[in-house]
C-alpha cells in the first residue's frame, strides 16, 4: 500500500495502562526495542480510575498476613474457579512489585513507622491495600509513566534519542493483528495494523511479539464505570488471531456506582468508603448486609452491628463486617433490597460515611469521593448519605494465557491485566486488579522478551494482510444502501447487554440478547460515517463496534451455557452454585476468519477442565471449607482425607 | 436542583475547524437534569454532528482528557454542570487556546510531553533496596498534593507566559512541570541536587509572575502558586544569592 507508515520493533505493547506500561519497562530493561500503542493520550488510560488500592501481603499493618492468606482470599473471592497458578504468582510477587514502585518515585500513604500503609477491603482477611487516599490508580499510572520517561532520558544520554528504545504512539488505535505470511496457515504473530486518530492515516508495526494490555469490555453495557476505551479490543484481536477467551460469562458489577443524576449513573464510588467504615443501609435505615451472608461465608463475617464496629477498631478481636463481602455478594444484596421495595428514590441503597467519621477525616481519606458528589450530584457526603447501586465494572474473563509467561495460544502473542483471563476466577476482589497488572504486566513483558530472543527467524507481514485490514477499517466510508449510524448501534447494544445479560440472567433473555446481537452484526456491515478521516469519532466508534459485538457474543453464549450461579454470573433459573461446574472453564473461539464481508466472525463455546490444584496449595484451606465448593471425588487427595 | 426532572433546549456555540481555520457554529441541544457540558457535546455528536472531534475518556474528572474553554474559561467538560449556566444563556465551547488545533475541540498537546522529558527524573538513593523505604506521612503530604495532578493541562493553557507569547514556549516548562520539579525537590528521598536552580535556569521559573491563574483553573484544587511555585522561587533565590548557602554548598556538598 502507498502512504503507509511502517515501523519495526522487537515488542509492540497494545495499551498503556498499568499492565502495558509495566510490560514496556520489563522489555526495555531486557534490552529490547519497544513500541507502546494507545488509543488515548499517554498517562490517561483506565488505570487512573482505580481508587481504593493495590493488594499485596506486605504485612505492614498486620504481621499475620502472608502470601498464602492472600492466595486463599483470592481463590475464595473467585469461588475456586481461579487459575490457581496465577493466584499463587500474584500473591507471592505483589509485594515486590509495589515496593519497586517506590524506587520509581511513587508516594503511597504511610504507617506511623514510615512504611506503606495498608487498608481493609472486601474479601481481604487483613488490611492489605497500598493506597494513596482514593486515587491509587492515578499514582500507579503516573509513576509508571514517569519511569518510562526516566528510561527515555537514559536512552537520550546513551544514543542521543529519547525514542531509541521506547516510543509511545498515542492516540493510535490497533484494528488488527497481522500473522506471519511465511508459515502457510499463518500462525505466528508478525505485527499489528493501526490508524492514527489524529489523521486517520494507517500505520503498521512489524514485530515478532505483541503484548495485549487493552483492559476490559464495559462499554458494551449501558450502566458502567468504564471509559469509552473499554471496547474489548484486546479480547477481540486475540480471538481473531486464533487465541481463546475463557470465563467470559463472569462480569463484575461493582456494588457501589452513583445512581443519580442519570447522566453520572454508573460512575464508581470506591469500596474504600466501606473499607474505612462506611455502611450500607436500606430505606428503613437498616444495615441489611447482615441478612445476606451466604452459606459459604457463614462464620467468617460479623453477625451484629456491634461486632462489625468492634472489628473496625481491632481486626483481631472480632469478625469483619459483611459490608465488605466480595463484590458479587454485595451487588446481589443491593438488587434484592431494591426489588423488595426497600431502595432509595432513585433505585439504589444508601451508603453512609457521614455518621461514621468526622467531616475532616472524610475529606482527608476520601477527597475524590467528596468532590465527585459535591460537583456532580450536589450531595455533601460529610453530611448526607450517598445513593448507590451496581455498575458494570470489570470483566473476569479474558485471553487464555500461560500463567508464568502470559503467552496466548498464538505464538508471539502475550496478554496481561484485565484483558487476560483466569487469575480472578468468577469474581475479582477489590485491590487485586492493580496488583494483577503489575505482576502480570511484568511477566508478559518478560515472556515476550524471552520469546523474541529465542527466535531464529523473524516473521513477515504480507501485503495481502495489510490490504484486507485496511479494507475492513475503511468499510464505513463505502456507500451503503441502508446506512446505519454507529452511535445508534452502540446505544442499542448497550441497552440489550444491560437488560438481558446483566447482573441477573435467565435463559430466555440471553437468547433474546443473542438474537439482537445477530441483528446488530448484520447492521454493522452497513454502518456509515460522515466527514473525513481526520479525528473522526463516528468512524472510530464504527471500528470499535466490531470488537464490542464479537466480545458481547462471547459473554452471552458463555452465560447461556453455564447453568449455575457463581461469582459474576447469576442465573435466575439456576440460582445455586454447582460443584460439578467449579472446575469447568468455558472457552470461546472464532469459527471463521474476519473479512470485510463478515467483520464479526462467529463464536463457538466449549467446556475445558482446569488442572487440579497442587496439593501444597490445597493445604492452605481447611477441608471443611473446600467441601463447600468441591465435589467429593476431587478431595480424595487432600491430606486430611488421606491421613 | 438535584431531584427535579427538568429538560430544556440549550443554545450551544461550538468551534469547528482544523489547523487551516474554522469558526463558531450554533446548535440547539436538549439538556436534562444533572448533565454536564460533555453530555451535551455527546448528544450533539449522536444526533447532529457525528464527526465532531472531542477528546475524552473517563467522564468522571479523573483522567484530565476533556479540557476545553467554556465561555472562555479553561475547564474540564465532564465536571462543568449545565446547571451553572442560565437556561437562556448561550454556552460557548472552544478548544484550548494555547495549543495548536488538530480538529474541532481537539488540540495538539505534545508541548506538554516534551516539557515532561526536560525535568530530571526521580533519583533514588543508591543504597536503599525496594521495601526499605521509610517516609513519614507529614513528609510526603507536600509532594502528594502535587501528585494529585491529572495532567489536564488547563494550567498550561491559562498561563499568560505562553498563552499570549508563543515564543516563550521554548524556555518555559509551564506550571505543571515547574510543580513537578517542586514535587521532586520536596520528595523525602530524592537525591538530585540543585532542582530549584534548574527550575530557574533550565525550566523558566523566572518567567512566572505569580498571577495565580493556574491555581484558579486547577480542577484538583492544587495550590500550584502558593505551595509549588512561590516556595521554589524562594529556594532558588536563597541558594543563588545567600552567601552562606553558597559557601555551605561548596564545603559540604550533599550526596
Amino acid at each position: 500500500m502507498a502512504e503507509l507508515e511502517r515501523h519495526a520493533y522487537d515488542v509492540v505493547v497494545i495499551g498503556a495502562g498499568g499492565a502495558g506500561l509495566r510490560a514496556v519497562i520489563e522489555a526495555r530493561e531486557r534490552g529490547l526495542r519497544v513500541a507502546v500503542v494507545t488509543k488515548s493520550l499517554f498517562g490517561k488510560a483506565h488505570t487512573v480510575m482505580a481508587e481504593g488500592g493495590c493488594a499485596a501481603a506486605m504485612r505492614n499493618v498486620n504481621t499475620k498476613d502472608s502470601w498464602q492468606v492472600h492466595f486463599g482470599d483470592t481463590m475464595r473471592g473467585g469461588k475456586f474457579l481461579n487459575n490457581w497458578r496465577m493466584a499463587e504468582l500474584h500473591a507471592q510477587e505483589a509485594p515486590e512489585r509495589v515496593w519497586e514502585l517506590e524506587t520509581y518515585g511513587a508516594l503511597f500513604d504511610r504507617t506511623k513507622d514510615g512504611k506503606i500503609s495498608q487498608r481493609n477491603f472486601g474479601g481481604h482477611t487483613y488490611p492489605r491495600l497500598a493506597h494513596v487516599g482514593d486515587r491509587t490508580g492515578l499514582e500507579i499510572i503516573r509513576t509508571l509513566q514517569q519511569k518510562i520517561v526516566s528510561l527515555q532520558q537514559e536512552d537520550k544520554k546513551e544514543f542521543g534519542d529519547y525514542e531509541a528504545r521506547i516510543k509511545v504512539f498515542h492516540e493510535c488505535s490497533v484494528t488488527d493483528l497481522i500473522l506471519d505470511a511465511d508459515t502457510g496457515g499463518g500462525q505466528r504473530i508478525a505485527g499489528a495494523f493501526a490508524y492514527w486518530r489524529e489523521t486517520g492515516n494507517f500505520i503498521v508495526f512489524e514485530a515478532p511479539a505483541v503484548v495485549l494490555a487493552t483492559g476490559g469490555i464495559g462499554k458494551s453495557f449501558k450502566v458502567s464505570s468504564n471509559s469509552w476505551e473499554y471496547t474489548g479490543d484486546g479480547h477481540a484481536l486475540a480471538l481473531r488471531a486464533g487465541s481463546n477467551l475463557i470465563n467470559m460469562e463472569f462480569i463484575q458489577f461493582h456494588p457501589t456506582g452513583m445512581v443519580w443524576p442519570l447522566s453520572v449513573k454508573g460512575i464508581l464510588v470506591t469500596e474504600g468508603v466501606r473499607g474505612d467504615g462506611g455502611v450500607l443501609k436500606n430505606s428503613e435505615g437498616k444495615r441489611f448486609m447482615f441478612d445476606y451472608i451466604p452459606a459459604v461465608f457463614k462464620g467468617q463475617y460479623a453477625e451484629t452491628a456491634e461486632e462489625a464496629d468492634q472489628w473496625l477498631e481491632d481486626n483481631d478481636s472480632a469478625r469483619r463486617t459483611p459490608d465488605l463481602l466480595p463484590r458479587d455478594e454485595v451487588a446481589r444484596a443491593i438488587v434484592a433490597e431494591v426489588k423488595a421495595s426497600r431502595g432509595t428514590p432513585h433505585g439504589g441503597v444508601y451508603l453512609d460515611i457521614a455518621s461514621r467519621m468526622p467531616t475532616e477525616e472524610i475529606k482527608r481519606r476520601l477527597p475524590s469521593m467528596y468532590h465527585q458528589f459535591i460537583e456532580l450530584a450536589e450531595v455533601d457526603i460529610t453530611k448526607d448519605e450517598m445513593e448507590v447501586g451496581p455498575t458494570c465494572h470489570y470483566v473476569m474473563g479474558g485471553i487464555e494465557v500461560d500463567p508464568d509467561t502470559g503467552g496466548a495460544a498464538t505464538p508471539g502473542l502475550f496478554a496481561a491485566g484485565e484483558c487476560a483471563g483466569g487469575m480472578h476466577g468468577s469474581n475479582r476482589l477489590g485491590g487485586n486488579s492493580l496488583s494483577d497488572l503489575l505482576v502480570f504486566g511484568r511477566r508478559a513483558g518478560l515472556g515476550a522478551s524471552d520469546y523474541v530472543r529465542a527466535m531464529s527467524e523473524r516473521p513477515n507481514v504480507s501485503e495481502a494482510a495489510l490490504e484486507e485490514a485496511a479494507k475492513m477499517a475503511l468499510a464505513p466510508y463505502d456507500s451503503h444502501e441502508n446506512p446505519e449510524n454507529p452511535y445508534t448501534l452502540h446505544a442499542e447494544l448497550q441497552q440489550s447487554m444491560n437488560d438481558l445479560v446483566g447482573i441477573i440472567r435467565k435463559e430466555g433473555e440471553i437468547n433474546e440478547a443473542l438474537a439482537k446481537l445477530a441483528e446488530l452484526r448484520g447492521r454493522l456491515q452497513n454502518v456509515a460515517v460522515e466527514g473525513g478521516r481526520v479525528y473522526n469519532p463516528g468512524w472510530h466508534l464504527a471500528i470499535d463496534m466490531r470488537n464490542m459485538l464479537l466480545v458481547s457474543e462471547c459473554v452471552a453464549k458463555a452465560a447461556l451455557q453455564r447453568t449455575e450461579s457463581r461469582g459474576g454470573h447469576t442465573r435466575d433459573d439456576h440460582p445455586a452454585m454447582d460443584a460439578n461446574w467449579r472446575n469447568t472453564l468455558l472457552v470461546c473461539s472464532t469459527t471463521e476468519a474476519a473479512t470485510s464481508e463478515a467483520m464479526v466472525p462467529g463464536v463457538t463455546v466449549a467446556p475445558e477442565q482446569q488442572l487440579p490444584m497442587r496439593p501444597d496449595l490445597l493445604e492452605v484451606f481447611e477441608l471443611s471449607e473446600l467441601e463447600k465448593y468441591y465435589t467429593e471425588g476431587e478431595l480424595t487427595e487432600h491430606p486430611e482425607r488421606k491421613g | 436542583m438535584a431531584g427535579s426532572t427538568g429538560s430544556y433546549q440549550a443554545s450551544l456555540r461550538v468551534w469547528r475547524g482544523d489547523d487551516s481555520g474554522g469558526g463558531l457554529q450554533d446548535f440547539t441541544v436538549e439538556v436534562n437534569d444533572g448533565e454536564v457540558v460533555l453530555d451535551i457535546i455527546h448528544r450533539l455528536q449522536a444526533t447532529q454532528t457525528p464527526d465532531l472531534a472531542v477528546r475524552w475518556n473517563c467522564k468522571a474528572g479523573k483522567c484530565g482528557s476533556c479540557s476545553a474553554e467554556i465561555n472562555g474559561k479553561p475547564r474540564l467538560m465532564c465536571m462543568t454542570r449545565m446547571s451553572t449556566f442560565d437556561e437562556d444563556e448561550t454556552v460557548t465551547v472552544t478548544p484550548l487556546r494555547a495549543f495548536p488545533v488538530m480538529r474541532d475541540l481537539v488540540t495538539d498537546v505534545s508541548f506538554n510531553y516534551q516539557k515532561a522529558r526536560e525535568i530530571p527524573s526521580f533519583t533514588p538513593p543508591k543504597d536503599l533496596q525496594p521495601g526499605e523505604y521509610r517516609m513519614q506521612q507529614e513528609d510526603v503530604n507536600r509532594s502528594q498534593e502535587f501528585r494529585k495532578c491529572i495532567e489536564c493541562f488547563l494550567c498550561q493553557d491559562v498561563c499568560h507566559v505562553v498563552r499570549d507569547h508563543e515564543d516563550n514556549k521554548k524556555a518555559y516548562a509551564g506550571p505543571r512541570f515547574l510543580m513537578r520539579q517542586t514535587e521532586l525537590d520536596m520528595h523525602p528521598l530524592d537525591t538530585m541536587e540543585r532542582r530549584p536552580e534548574q527550575a530557574q535556569e533550565d525550566n523558566g521559573l523566572g518567567l512566572c509572575n505569580i498571577t495565580k491563574c493556574c491555581t484558579e483553573v486547577c480542577p484538583e484544587h492544587i495550590q500550584i502558586t502558593d505551595n509549588a511555585l512561590i516556595p521554589m522561587k524562594e529556594r532558588a533565590a536563597d541558594r543563588k544569592y545567600d552567601p552562606v548557602v553558597w559557601l555551605g554548598n561548596k564545603l559540604f556538598r550533599r550526596g
